[in-house]
């Protein structure tokens, strides 16, 4: 086992999941055209060999539908996981290096947000931009931010109180040359870690509200619509209509929590000789 | 005894400050909708053929062409006076329908909550304990997985495998349908919300059982454990002794922590299954326009979570000695 150690399986695993979730991405923006043709030869199938996933009462094709809802999922994802850790890093860094009443006003905001149930807050702000693609976007990119922020604020202060920052301090360094050369380094691995981690809440996010209808537009294959359709036809013992991109939907996000498993055993130092 | 005083009055005012802010960002984020509510209500066809004055009319009652900031205020001075407003969709006050949803959602969100604590805390602990072993690897992926599935989505396979395939649960509701309400019995609603309650207590316990995990590690870690242990004190004593009395504070934490997402998680789980409680009447509200049930609901929940930081802060003074004569040496 010499030369494979935990470190390089680590590293391959994350490839691996890399892998499969731009495949994923890819086949469903591929597949866009073919989960929107409607055939009514085939309708109401259960999963057999040309359609694995079956087809709906319209006869279209679940498993290009349950595609090219994952792959918008994903994008929808790693838009918001991005502007939310942006957002994070702003409020985070700004609270602990202005201090004083920035500190304080900035604290009491992330409680208020926290406050708030997290759907009821995405479902206000996407009220606010008018429901469909850009309601979703900001809502959940607006939500997400808190807890990241405050592990950004706590990081920061921790750093600035280090000897080796103060030191540099004394040594007449400027606070821009502190801020690249110590604090940069530092907080890196923690704020990736902390975004790949914002992915899954993301996708579920999004993929809840516009189930509930405050999301993208029905017309659209997204797994919230797909889901949500299903529902009438879940007496009638459709079964397949909800449970085939249900169970995709959370390999997906199973794959987005190991990345972040797998990233944090690769950038943590603590880890490092294992 | 001043000093708790002093401390649960600060808490206090803190949370009335923020439960301000709640409804002024609330408010704020309805006001600042583009969707029309007699749009979405009324609908366009129906609208056409109403005359001025009866559109004049609508957008009175939906008070569409008030200034948002006179609005607020006006709400504001209700609620001081305890009103809370006329709910524009359901035609009562807000407090009467918040009230009687609150009722059937109370029972739901407190059985998920009682439930999800004390599971997570037992796996927890368990994996905790027995780190490494296939226990531990099992518990690990369970929660994984559990955290990983959407909430709806877990209440729409539970539904059809209980409701649908083998019959044994109602597919909905709160009561049985073609029942008058006198007669409903407890055994009726309990069996209405045995399912809602199962699928929420499953979105709040894999957060609660990996946090204790961790914690537990730490606690097992550490050199009091490992002094115990050369005394030659059991593990079953260990555990119970050291273990559990030093997990218990940041379960404390978790468990008061993992409210607002059963809140949320009960938005969904009441969509799916019908059950007529406050998740359901927000969903309505939001999709309705019916800002005053809406707010209502915001600040209701945002009371609801506040509330739970703040007991969970001053049971940490019961729990942990240090902080106890910490507060009285102060």
């Amino acid at each position: 086992m010499n030369g494979f150690n935990r470190r390089r399986a680590a590293l391959c695993l994350l490839v691996l999941t890399l892998g499969l979730l731009c495949a994923v991405t890819a086949a469903g923006t591929l597949l866009a055209g073919q989960a929107m043709v409607t055939d009514f030869t085939r309708k109401n199938l259960p999963p057999c060999v040309p359609f694995l996933f079956g087809t709906d009462w319209m006869g279209r094709d679940m498993l290009s539908r349950t595609l090219t809802g994952l792959s918008l999922s994903i994008r929808i994802g790693l838009l918001t996981a991005a502007v939310s850790a942006g957002i994070a890093l702003l409020v985070g860094a700004c609270s602990a290096l202005l201090g004083g009443w920035v500190d304080g006003a900035l604290s009491w905001f992330v409680d208020l947000v926290m406050g708030i149930p997290h759907i009821l807050l995405v479902i206000l702000i996407s009220l606010a931009f008018g429901k469909g693609f850009a309601g979703v976007v900001a809502g959940v990119a607006l939500s997400h931010w808190t807890s990241l922020a405050r592990v950004v604020r706590g990081e920061v202060l921790q750093v600035r109180a280090m000897p080796y920052v103060q030191v540099a301090e004394k040594l007449g360094l400027s606070r821009w040359a502190i801020l690249r050369r110590h604090l940069l380094p530092h907080l890196l691995p923690q704020f990736l870690t902390g975004l790949v981690l914002l992915f899954p809440h993301a996708i579920l996010h999004e993929a809840s509200v516009t189930f509930l209808g405050f999301g993208l537009p029905p017309e659209q294959p997204a797994i919230g619509v797909i889901l949500s359709e299903s529902m009438g036809y879940l007496t009638t013992g459709k079964w397949w209509l909800a449970v085939f991109p249900g169970l995709s939907l959370v390999g997906v996000v199973v794959l987005f929590a190991l990345l972040a498993d797998q990233l944090r055993r690769l950038l943590d130092p603590a880890s490092v000789h294992e | 005894m001043k000093h708790r005083l002093l401390f649960t009055g600060k808490k206090f005012f803190r949370m009335a400050l923020l439960l301000l802010g709640v409804s002024l960002a609330a408010f704020l984020l309805m006001s600042a909708s583009p969707l029309d509510p007699l749009q979405t209500n009324v609908g366009q066809a129906a609208l056409g053929t109403m005359s001025q004055e009866q559109i004049a009319r609508l957008e009175e009652y939906w008070g569409v062409n008030e200034p948002p900031l006179r609005r607020y205020l006006g709400w504001l001075g209700d609620v001081i006076r305890g009103d809370l407003g006329v709910s524009l969709l359901y035609r009562q006050p807000v407090t009467q329908v918040i009230g009687q949803r609150l009722q059937n959602s109370l029972w739901l969100m407190a059985a998920a909550w009682v439930l999800s604590g004390l599971l997570g805390l037992t796996l927890g602990v368990l994996a905790g304990a027995r780190r490494g072993r296939a226990v531990d690897k099992l518990i690990r992926g369970w929660c994984l997985l559990l955290s990983s599935t959407p909430a709806f989505w877990l209440a729409l396979v539970l539904l059809m495998i209980f409701a649908v395939w083998l019959k044994v649960l109602p597919s909905g509701l709160a009561v049985p349908i073609g029942v008058d309400a006198a007669s409903v019995t407890l055994g009726d609603r309990l069996y209405h919300a045995v399912l809602p309650a199962l699928t929420l207590s499953m979105t709040g316990m894999p957060g609660i059982a990996l946090h204790t995990r961790e914690k537990m590690i730490d606690v097992l870690e550490s050199d009091y454990v490992l002094f115990a242990r050369a005394r030659g004190e059991s593990n079953r004593s260990i555990l119970l002794r050291h273990g559990l009395r030093n997990v218990a504070l940041p379960a404390i934490t978790l468990q008061f922590a993992v409210i607002s997402e059963i809140f949320g998680g009960s938005v969904l789980v009441e969509q799916v299954f019908s059950y007529p409680g406050l998740g359901q009447a927000a969903v309505t509200a939001g999709l309705g326009g019916d800002l005053p049930l809406l707010l209502g609901i915001t600040v209701v929940s945002a009371a609801i979570v506040f509330s739970g930081n703040l007991i969970a802060d001053l049971l940490y003074g019961v729990v942990d000695p240090k902080i106890r004569r910490g507060a009285a040496r102060a």
